[in-house]
C-alpha cells in the first residue's frame, strides 16, 4: 500500500496538515502573470520559491515557464529586499526585455515587510523602468489563503492597470479564473460565436500550450496585452467566473473604473454553462446561435444515453473552490452523488455552497474547506466511493483503494490533454462525461464476471 | 526575444562564444559572470581558477533552488521511515512532495512515509505570535498517528525570521516521547547561495543527531557506506544489486531508500564510498574524524567507472578472494554492456552534449557520454564549489564569504570509545604508495577537453545562447530548462530526475542510458519542426482539376 499509514479512524488534527489540498499563494500569482502577453513573472523571495513554482507549472504544462527571482540571501532577509528588487528590475529589462514585470511577494519578503508598491515607485523615480514598459505587483503571503488567493490577487493587480477614458469600448471583460489554456480558448470561442467583443484576462492560451517549431519564444504570442488591460476600464461590463478566483478583480474594476460586474460560477457542466451563455446573450442583446444550442443538446443527449452508468454513483472530489462548486453542481445534475468534497483553500462559504447544491441528495455529504487529502482518504475508507475526481496526487488513494480516477484540477503531472482539450462549456462537459464514463466502464469491463461480460455498453 | 537554431556550424571559438554570452549584460553583471565562465585549459591539477558558490544576481533567471530544497528535498527527502515535517506555510512541503523521483522499497509492511507530505501549514497568526506551539502540537499529532521512530523538522524562510526556536521544541518533544528521535534543521531558504548550503546543514544534523545512535554489530565482511546516492530512478537499487553480487555489505546509503537505522549504524562500516562529492563530503570527513573510517571518491555512473570503483573498494580491503570476486562480477556484467555500447555507438559516435546539472552529476555523466563516443563541449554545475571544478587541493585556499560563514561547521573530535582507525598509518601509506588515493577528488575541469567551456550557475539566457551558438546534439539540465531547449529542436535530458527513466547507475544503468540517449538524439520528431508548406512556401504548381 502506498499510503499504508493512513488509519480508517478519524482523529481531529489542529496543527498537522497531511497531504495538502492546496499550495501557496505565489504559484497562483505566477500562473496568472503568464497570461499577460510579454510578461515576465518575478518572485520576490528566495530562489527556491521561484524554482519550485516554475518546476510545478512546467511539469503540469510540459512547456517552458520563465520567471525571475530576487535571489534573497541572509543579508537581504535582514536588511530588506529593496536593493535586490531594484537590481532585478534593471537586469530583467536589460537582458530579457519584457513588456511588463508582474512581481509577487513570498512569505519571506512579506514577513520582513517589503512593500513592492513602494519599490516600484522608487524604480520609476530612478528611471529603472524604461519608457513604455510596465511593472505590476501583488502581495501574496504564503501563510494566508492558498494558491487560489495568489491567483486572485495578481488578477486584481492586472485590473489595476485599467484606465477610464470616458469613452466606452463596447467590450465585455471576461475574467476566466484559474482554468487551463484550453478552457480560455474555449471561452473565447463561445463569446465569438455569440458575437460578444471581449477583453479576457488573464489568458494563458497560446502561452502554455505552444507548438514545437524549432523556435523558442521566451514571450510567446498569446496572452492579454497591456493595451487590452488598460482598455478594460472602458468596457461596458465584467463577467467574473468564479467567486474565489475572479471576483476581487471584477470588484476592483467596478469601484475604480465604474465598470459594472456580474460574478458567475465557472462554466463547468450543464447548468453553469447555461448561466454563462445566458449572461452573454443578455449583455450582447442577441439570440444565442443555433450552433451553441446544438452543442448543449448533444451534451443532454449523452447524459440521457448513459444515465444508467451515472445514477447514484458516489464520487469523492478534491480541488479548488470555484472548480469544485461547478463540478459538484454538474455531478448532481446528472444524478451522480458527490459525497466527500475537500478543498485546502479556506472559506466557510465554500462549505455552505456545496451543502446547498447537494441538499436533495440521498446521502450524507462530507465537505471541508481548509481540509487535506489525508482526511479525504479517511472519509473514503469509512464510506467508499465509485469515482475520485482530482489532481494527480489522488492516484495514491485511487490505487490503494482500487477506485477509478478522473484527473482534473491542478496539478496534473502524469497525464496529458488538459493543455489542449477544454472542460468548460458544453463541449468541455461532454469531454468530462466521456472521461467519467470511460473510467467507470473500464472498471465494469475489468470486474464483470465472464458470464456477465458485455459487448455493448 | 526569439531564438532559432539555424544551420549547424562545426567550428566555434570558445573566446567568441564567451564574449557572446556576456555581450548583453549590464557591465556589472558581465564582470561577475565572466569569472564564472571558464575556457578550459586544464592540465592535470593546473586548472585555471573559476568563481563558484557565489550569489546569483537578482533578476537573472537561474537554475538554482534554495537551502531548504538542498536539505529537505535532496538529502532527507529519500529517507523512508522518518516523518519529515516541514514547519512553514504550505508551499515548501507541497513542492517537495514526491517530485524528485526517489524510489523506495519498504517491503509489504515496512514503514514508508515517502508518499506523505507533512506540514504545519503556518498561518498569519503563527507568523505574528510565533509558531512554536503549533509545531509542538504538529509533532505530537504525527507521533500519536504514526508512532514513527523519528521525526525531522525543517525550517522554511519565515521560521528563522520570526525566531521560532525549533531546536528547543524538538529536543523537548524527544525527551517527552522517549522512543522517538526528534530533531530539527535550520535550513531556511535564504541561507547560502544555493541548495548546497542545505546539503551541509543536513549533513551536520544527521551526523549530530542520528549517526552512531545504534551500536549493534552489523554482519558482513566488506562493510561500506555509500554516500551521496539518492536512488533517483532506482540508481541505488542497481548499485545495491551489484554490491550484493560482489559480497559488499552496504550499511547505509546517504540517502536513497534509506532508513533511520542505516544512518544510526553508519559508524559500523569500514569504508565510506562517496558518490556525490558536493552534497555529502562533510559527513565523510566527520565519519573519518570521529570514528576512523577512511573515505574514497567513487562513481557508479558509467560502466567503466563502475568497474573502476568496485576495484577501488576491493583494493582497499585487499583480500584476494574479494578482489577475484569483483573481477568475476565485472567479467559477467560487461559483455552485455559492451554489446549495447557497440550497437548505439554506430548512431551516437561524434555527437556532442552539454551538461549543466548538480554538483557532481555534470562530471559523472561525462563517463557515459565518453562510452558512447560523444563529446561534452560545455559543462558546469548548478551549485558546485571550486573544489568540484578544480579538485580538492584548492580547499585550503577557498575564500569563506558572508554566505558560507553562516553555515555551521561542526567541531568533530575522535570518539573516546568508538574511534577505531580501520587502517593503520602503515597500511594507508602502503596503499598510497601503490597509487591509491584517499579523500581525493580531481574535479570536473581536468576531465574536460581543452577549449571547452566550463560555466558555473548557467542561466536561462546563457543556455539559450549556448545552444544557438554551439548547437549540441543533446543538452542536459533540469525540468525548468527542459522545454525552452526542446523548443529549439534540441533534445533535452533531465539529469536531476531523469525525466521518466532510470536507473542509469551501474551496469544495467549504463545500458539504459545508452538507449535513452540514442532514442533522444535520433528521434524522428526533431525532423518535423517545419510543415511541407513552410519548407517550400512558394507555390510552384497546382492540381489540374479544372
Amino acid at each position: 500500500m502506498l499510503l499504508r499509514h493512513t488509519p480508517k479512524e478519524i482523529t481531529e488534527r489542529s496543527a498537522l496538515m497531511i497531504n495538502p489540498a492546496k499550495t501557496c499563494q505565489p504559484i497562483g500569482a505566477m500562473y496568472a502573470a503568464l497570461g499577460i502577453h510579454g510578461c515576465l513573472p518575478h518572485s520576490h523571495g528566495s530562489q527556491g520559491c521561484c524554482a519550485y513554482h516554475r518546476s510545478t507549472l512546467t511539469r503540469h504544462y510540459k512547456e517552458p515557464v520563465s520567471a525571475a527571482t530576487s535571489s534573497f540571501t541572509e543579508g537581504s532577509s535582514v536588511f530588506g529586499g529593496q536593493a535586490n528588487m531594484l537590481q532585478a528590475i534593471e537586469n530583467i529589462f536589460a537582458v530579457y526585455n519584457p513588456v511588463i514585470i508582474a512581481a509577487h511577494t513570498t512569505c519571506l519578503s512579506e514577513t520582513i515587510g517589503d512593500d513592492l508598491k513602494q519599490i516600484r515607485k522608487k524604480a520609476i523615480t530612478e528611471g529603472k523602468i524604461p519608457e513604455g514598459k510596465y511593472m505590476i505587483s501583488a502581495s501574496t503571503p504564503s501563510y494566508v489563503g492558498s494558491h487560489v488567493t495568489g491567483f486572485s490577487t495578481m488578477v486584481k493587480s492586472m485590473a489595476g492597470l485599467a484606465e477610464t477614458t470616458g469613452k466606452k469600448n463596447g467590450k465585455v471583460n471576461i475574467i476566466p479564473g484559474w482554468v487551463e489554456p484550453s478552457d480560455m480558448e474555449e471561452i473565447k470561442r463561445l463569446t465569438n460565436m455569440i458575437g460578444v467583443k471581449t477583453i479576457m484576462f488573464p489568458d494563458t492560451s497560446g502561452v502554455l500550450n505552444g507548438p514545437l517549431s524549432g523556435e523558442y519564444k521566451m514571450f510567446p504570442d498569446g496572452g492579454t496585452t497591456v493595451a487590452e488591460l488598460i482598455s478594460a476600464g472602458d468596457s461596458i461590463g465584467t463577467l467574473a467566473l468564479g467567486e474565489w478566483c475572479s471576483a476581487a478583480a471584477a470588484h476592483e474594476l467596478d469601484t475604480k473604473n465604474k465598470v459594472p460586474c456580474q460574478v458567475l460560477d465557472m462554466p463547468f457542466g450543464l447548468k453553469a454553462t447555461d448561466r454563462f451563455i445566458d449572461a452573454l446573450r443578455i449583455i450582447a442583446g442577441v439570440t444565442v446561435p443555433d450552433e451553441i444550442s446544438l452543442e448543449r443538446g448533444q451534451l443532454v443527449d449523452m447524459i440521457s444515453d448513459m444515465h444508467q452508468y451515472l445514477y447514484h454513483k458516489k464520487v469523492a472530489l478534491v480541488g479548488d473552490p470555484d472548480q469544485l462548486i461547478a463540478m459538484t453542481e454538474f455531478l448532481v445534475s446528472i444524478d451522480m452523488c458527490p459525497i466527500h468534497i475537500v478543498t485546502g483553500t479556506p472559506g466557510k462559504e465554500f462549505e455552505r455552497r456545496i451543502l446547498e447544491i447537494t441538499k436533495d441528495m440521498p446521502f450524507t455529504v462530507n465537505v471541508r474547506a481548509k481540509g487535506d487529502m489525508f482526511l479525504l482518504h479517511q472519509w473514503i475508507k469509512n464510506e467508499p466511493v465509485d469515482l475520485i475526481i482530482g489532481n494527480t496526487y489522488c492516484k495514491y488513494i485511487a490505487r490503494d483503494e482500487d477506485i477509478p480516477l478522473v484527473r482534473w484540477g491542478f496539478p496534473i503531472l502524469d497525464r496529458q490533454g488538459h493543455q489542449y482539450f477544454p472542460t468548460v462549456g458544453y463541449k468541455g462537459a461532454l469531454r468530462l462525461l466521456e472521461k467519467i464514463l470511460g473510467v467507470i466502464q473500464d472498471r465494469k469491463d475489468r470486474d464483470d464476471p465472464e458470464s456477465k461480460f458485455e459487448l455493448v455498453l | 526575444m526569439a531564438t532559432t537554431t539555424k544551420k549547424k556550424i562545426v567550428q566555434w571559438d570558445p573566446a567568441h562564444v564567451k564574449a557572446e554570452l556576456l555581450a548583453k549584460y549590464p557591465s556589472k553583471v558581465a564582470r561577475k559572470r565572466s569569472k564564472q565562465i571558464m575556457i578550459n585549459e586544464a592540465q592535470g591539477n593546473e586548472t585555471p581558477e573559476i568563481t563558484a558558490n557565489v550569489r546569483t544576481t537578482p533578476g537573472i533567471i537561474t537554475m538554482r533552488g534554495c537551502t531548504y530544497a538542498g536539505c529537505k528535498g535532496v538529502i532527507m527527502g529519500p529517507t523512508r521511515d522518518i516523518v519529515n515535517l516541514v514547519h512553514g506555510p504550505i508551499g515548501c512541503s507541497f513542492y517537495a512532495w514526491l517530485t524528485r523521483r526517489n524510489q523506495t522499497d519498504a517491503g509489504l509492511d515496512g514503514e514508508n512515509y515517502m508518499n506523505y507530505c507533512f506540514s504545519t501549514d503556518m498561518q498569519d497568526s503563527d507568523i505574528i505570535f510565533g509558531g512554536e506551539k503549533k509545531l509542538a502540537a504538529a509533532i505530537q499529532e504525527a507521533y500519536d498517528l504514526f508512532h514513527p521512530r523519528s521525526i525531522a523538522v525543517f525550517a522554511t524562510c519565515p521560521v528563522g525570521l520570526i525566531g521560532d526556536d525549533i531546536h528547543t521544541v524538538t529536543k523537548r518533544m524527544k525527551e517527552k516521547f522517549g522512543d522517538c528521535n526528534v530533531y530539527a534543521f535550520s535550513c531556511e531558504g535564504y541561507k547560502g547561495v544555493s541548495q548546497s548550503a542545505g546539503h551541509h546543514i543536513a549533513n551536520n544534523q544527521v551526523f549530530k543527531h542520528i549517526v552512531g545512535e545504534n551500536d549493534a554489530e552489523k554482519p558482513g565482511k566488506y562493510k561500506i557506506n555509500l554516500l551521496g546516492e539518492y536512488n533517483i530512478g532506482g540508481d541505488g537499487f542497481e548499485i545495491d544489486r551489484i554490491f550484493k553480487k560482489c559480497g559488499i555489505t552496504n550499511i547505509a546509503t546517504f540517502s536513497g531508500n534509506s532508513t533511520y537505522d542505516q544512518f544510526a549504524s553508519a559508524h559500523k562500516a569500514d569504508l565510506n564510498a562517496v558518490m556525490c562529492h558536493r552534497s555529502i563530503n562533510y559527513v565523510a570527513d566527520m565519519l573519518e574524524t570521529k570514528f576512523g573510517i577512511p573515505w574514497i571518491k567513487v562513481n557508479f555512473i558509467g560502466a567503466d567507472a563502475t568497474a573502476k570503483s568496485l576495484r577501488k573498494i576491493a583494493q582497499y580491503f585487499g583480500d584476494q578472494e574479494f578482489i577475484d570476486r569483483v573481477e568475476e562480477v565485472i567479467a559477467e556484467e560487461m559483455p552485455k554492456v559492451l554489446a549495447a555500447r557497440t550497437d548505439v555507438r554506430t548512431r551516437t559516435e561524434g555527437k556532442t552534449a552539454m551538461m549543466f546539472v548538480g554538483g557532481s552529476r555534470a562530471h559523472h555523466y561525462k563517463e557515459l557520454f565518453n562510452e558512447m563516443g560523444m563529446r561534452v563541449i560545455s559543462a558546469g554545475y548548478e551549485f558546485g564549489h571550486r573544489d568540484d571544478y578544480e579538485g580538492r587541493q584548492v580547499i585550503p585556499d577557498l575564500k569563506v564569504d558572508a554566505d558560507s560563514r553562516n553555515i555551521e561547521e561542526l567541531e568533530v573530535e575522535a570518539d573516546a570509545n568508538r574511534f577505531n582507525p580501520r587502517k593503520s598509518a602503515e597500511e594507508i601509506k602502503a596503499l598510497e604508495d601503490a597509487g591509491y588515493k584517499f579523500k581525493h577528488y580531481d574535479g570536473l575541469a581536468p576531465d574536460m577537453e581543452n577549449g571547452t567551456l566550463i560555466i558555473d550557475d548557467l542561466n536561462q539566457y546563457e543556455a539559450e545562447k549556448l545552444v544557438e551558438l554551439m548547437k549540441p546534439d543533446i543538452f542536459c539540465a533540469g525540468i525548468k530548462e527542459k522545454y525552452s531547449i526542446q523548443k529549439l529542436g534540441v533534445p533535452m535530458k533531465q539529469l536531476h530526475s531523469y525525466d521518466s527513466g532510470g536507473p542509469y547507475a551501474g551496469f544495467e544503468g549504463a545500458i539504459n542510458f545508452y538507449q535513452e540517449i540514442d532514442r533522444l538524439v535520433n528521434s524522428k520528431v526533431w525532423s518535423y519542426m517545419k510543415a511541407p508548406w513552410q519548407d517550400n512556401p512558394q507555390l510552384s504548381a497546382t492540381y489540374g482539376w479544372e
